[in-house]
């Protein structure tokens, strides 16, 4: 089973009480009658379907019931980070470098 | 609601509940109405009298009274309404409570809870899952746990434990 750490509760806990929601830093348009059919698609239904590093959303579901953001590595399902919605994006070459730092400890 | 085994099992009576969201800006004027704090921490317990709340979510608390005290909470809640908005739902009727105690109440509850509920600390709650039935689990004691589950899961709940309880029984022998 996985272990996830929720930003919310400061906490790392069993995988169960999580439910997967899609690729993260996805932006609603901000001015949708504008938007033309192809760019309705890339927004709705195209995704980068990331063979390893992979910015996704998740939710405590049966927890605190928030919406956290993650950096899961999708070859190992190591979760390099996640950090509260709204957060920027993190450094991937940071975060790397501290998990390689990790693996040699 | 008996059980045979090494953790006694009890139903314990109806209680008053709500589910209290509230922003974090009017965290102390609802603090103020229901008259005990509402912690900041997720997991936290505070109480005073016949009150006591649950830190559930970053702005969620589950709000536990006696039911002859559940009108006067609402109407403290309703007075503060207009100044500090709040959502306070009444949940008395949705969740029952069972009470696990045992000195292999933790040996029982890992059968079902995929948290290390060792780790709880005393006074502390959680809300989790217990055989995929989302649960709020609060200990009250070293041995003493309080499992709340929507009462249409709890002859679930309650058959799966009593079946653990006695498989700890056969185990001790």
């Amino acid at each position: 089973m996985l272990l996830i750490h929720c930003p919310y509760c400061a906490a790392t806990l069993p995988e169960l009480e999580f439910a997967y929601a899609g690729e993260a830093h996805i932006a609603r348009p901000a001015d949708p009658s504008t938007f033309s059919d192809e760019q309705w698609r890339d927004f709705l239904f195209i995704r980068t379907n990331a063979r390893g590093l992979h910015f996704e959303r998740w939710r405590h579901v049966h927890g605190c019931g928030r919406f956290f953001n993650a950096v899961r590595d999708t070859v190992s399902d190591k979760f390099l980070t996640t950090y509260k919605a709204g957060e920027p994006k993190p450094e991937l070459e940071a975060l790397l470098k501290a998990a390689g730092k990790d693996a040699a400890e | 609601m008996t059980s045979e085994g090494p953790v006694r099992l009890t139903l314990l009576p109806e209680a008053a509940r709500f589910s209290l969201r509230v922003r974090q800006s009017d965290i102390a004027a609802a603090a103020r109405a229901f008259g005990a704090a509402l912690p900041a921490r997720i997991g936290q317990t505070a109480s005073a009298g016949p009150r006591s709340s649950l830190c559930l979510g970053p702005d969620e608390w589950v709000l536990h009274t006696s039911t002859d005290d559940a009108e006067a909470l609402q109407q403290a809640f309703a007075a503060i309404a207009g100044a500090a908005p709040h959502s306070l739902t009444d949940i008395s009727d949705r969740d029952r409570s069972i009470l696990l105690s045992g000195p292999l109440v933790e040996d029982l509850l890992s059968t079902g809870c995929p948290r290390d509920v060792s780790s709880i600390p005393l006074g502390a709650g959680v809300r989790t899952v217990f055989d995929t039935v989302q649960v709020v689990l609060i200990r009250d004691g070293v041995t003493d746990f309080r499992l709340e589950v929507a009462r249409s899961y709890l002859p679930h709940v309650m058959a799966l434990l009593a079946m653990a309880n006695l498989e700890l029984a056969v185990a001790a022998g």
